[in-house]
């Protein structure tokens, strides 16, 4: 089993941040959960533990931003774009500022913590801010990337971290580009493009079309914003179906940003989106969770087998 | 210390009358922007601008600068003024306020003006930044003090309280708050629509060091400021007795003109009120 991608995050914020006086780090009362707390023990000195006041971290993370830090802002997804909102609008989104979300336990992953602690609009929510670069962690070795581009560019970044493993699909010199998804498996039928935990059961939804002699395209669209407007457009034209697959509600996140893609550029494709049907789920083991909300290969592929007979 | 020399003080009432004389003048014309706010933190504005604070017009970014954040945004007008007659920007600017293209936006913006430390507006968050870039100060081992200038309506915000949290934890005696007292928010007298009661107890409490002054007097200011500032080992906030609309007969005191539009009755008033003169 591959590390967590949480134990992942705080090995790579280590690593590019310790030596870079620029990288401070914050986090409120969850560092063991997020797991910041390995930068904290490392580098003590740019970690502060800003108590569970989120929303005057964010507001802090901005400040410490304007006088030249790049501010890495910890806690669980949902909390970090509810609470923190306010600053990441006016510090981040409106100011430009350096901050650094990084959204942990995404998705459905904190499961048995219940809905409560799922984050399943956080996309939505800040996909919506003018200049916010979005991502969603594929695997440890994206994470490792994700962190380091985080440093290197400029501006306001939000990444959705999970609290689990998640399948190895890269290798650690897999080279990634901001805006360009990666094709994973190529095919001709249709396309499915996904983010998080939704990679893996892609792939294994491309397997079993393949038995049925579907072949499918599977996109890491991992960059939610700014979305891979070229890859998708030209998966569109060859394979005409689209099906777009997250861990999140159906509006407003990959789903959504791929329907606006195709509908700006009055493409004929179908697209089918697989994600929460704007509803919340419930508490419970997270593989169960995942199935129960029809976040798997076997909603994929249903999705995929109900497109093609259209 | 020495105090501020009385021929600078007399200057800076002189700058501050006519100030007020400009900002009515100005925001009738414009008919928008908020004209009570910006009248009771005039001298509070002029003392760290003009004599306590350590800024250079000619070097805004210079690193070991004294950070003021406007965390009262609303107050921008003030501020704008006094960035202007600092040398930040042209005077002439200031009649582009809150007009398409401007520079000048209606709540102070950092990426278009300059000498604006931190885009500000949204009440409480202000507060929070300025914690963040004492810290950031201090990592550093820049000397530079930061000063947050907030209203008394603003510290119903609970992340004013978190705030103040967070710079007792980490002990910032190079962060000075200053609420601009002037016991009037939005809807009505902060009393009635949000009792902070006894606002010194509880800004000890949260662990500042407390002063208080008033804050139309320059001398006073400059004074309590020097004092804060020496404070160690911990943060200071300085409550600044007030009036809202301070100068005007009919703002002062009255929600009413927290931002509401300046008629030509009004502003002859106002006028007569100054001392200016009430032909444009």
């Amino acid at each position: 089993m591959s590390k967590t991608i949480r134990e992942a995050y705080g090995e790579s914020l280590l690593k590019y941040g310790k030596d870079d006086p620029r990288v401070v780090v914050l986090d409120a009362d969850v560092s063991t959960s997020t797991r910041s707390l390995v930068f904290a023990k490392g580098c003590p000195e740019r970690f502060f533990n800003m108590g569970i006041a989120e929303a005057n971290m964010v507001g802090a993370a901005g400040g410490m931003a304007a006088c030249g830090k790049i501010v890495f802002v910890n806690s669980f997804a949902v909390f970090l774009s509810t609470l923190g909102l306010l600053s990441a609008r006016a510090f981040g989104s409106y100011s430009g500022l350096n901050l650094k979300f990084m959204g942990a336990y995404g998705g459905l992953s904190d499961a048995y913590d219940g809905p409560s602690h799922h984050s399943v609009e956080d996309l939505a929510i800040m996909r919506a801010l003018p200049h916010f670069k979005v991502f969603v962690a594929t695997d440890e070795h994206q994470v490792d990337w994700l962190v380091k581009t985080a440093i290197d560019t400029d501006g306001p970044v939000y990444i959705r971290l999970s609290r689990d493993s998640l399948p190895e699909v890269y290798s650690k010199d897999t080279k990634f580009e901001i805006g360009k998804g990666q094709i994973l498996r190529e095919g001709k039928d249709l396309t499915i493009l996904a983010c998080g935990v939704m990679v893996g059961q892609a792939l294994k939804a491309g397997e079993m079309l393949a038995a049925q002699g579907i072949s499918a395209r599977v996109v890491d669209l991992f960059t939610i914003k700014p979305i891979d407007r070229p890859l998708i457009l030209e998966s569109a034209e060859k394979t005409g179906l689209m099906v777009s697959a997250e861990e999140h509600s159906v509006i407003g996140g990959l789903g959504g940003a791929v329907a606006e893609v195709l509908a700006k550029a009055g493409s004929p494709a179908k697209l089918a989106c697989v994600g929460l049907e704007d509803t919340h789920a419930e508490t419970g083991a997270y593989p169960q969770l995942l199935k129960k909300y029809k976040l798997d290969a076997d909603a994929i592929v249903a999705q995929a087998l109900g497109g093609l007979q259209k | 210390m020495q105090a501020i020399a009385q021929t600078k003080l007399d200057a800076l009432n002189a700058q501050c009358a006519q100030m007020r004389i400009d900002l009515i003048r100005l925001l009738h014309k414009l008919q928008t922007g908020h004209p009570g706010g910006s009248l009771s933190a005039c001298e509070i504005l002029s003392a760290l601008y003009f004599e306590m604070a350590k800024v250079d017009q000619a070097n805004p970014k210079w690193p070991e600068r004294d950070r003021i954040i406007l965390t009262k945004g609303h107050a921008a007008p003030m501020l704008y003024m006094i960035l202007a007659k600092r040398g930040f920007f042209p005077e002439a600017d200031m009649d582009t306020l809150r007009q398409l293209g401007s520079h000048l936006q209606g709540h102070p913006c950092a990426k278009t003006t300059p000498g604006v430390e931190l885009s500000t507006g949204p009440l409480g968050i202000g507060v929070s930044a300025a914690v963040g870039m004492a810290m950031a100060l201090r990592l550093d081992k820049n000397p530079a003090t930061v000063y947050a200038v907030m209203g008394d309506g603003e510290i119903n915000e609970g992340t004013v309280w978190e705030a103040c949290m967070s710079a007792s934890k980490f002990k910032l005696d190079n962060l000075v708050a200053i609420v601009d007292l002037n016991g009037v928010q939005l809807d009505g007298r902060c009393e009635e629509i949000m009792p902070m009661d006894d606002v010194p107890a509880k800004f000890g409490a949260f662990g500042f060091e407390v002063f208080r002054c008033d804050g139309h007097d320059i001398a006073d200011l400059c004074k309590t400021i020097g004092q804060a500032k020496a404070v160690s080992g911990k943060p200071s906030v300085i409550l600044a007795r007030t009036v809202k609309g301070k100068g005007v007969s009919f703002m002062e005191g009255q929600s009413a003109w927290h931002g509401a539009p300046i008629g030509r009755p009004e502003f002859e008033q106002a006028m007569k009120d100054l001392g200016g003169e009430p032909d444009v």
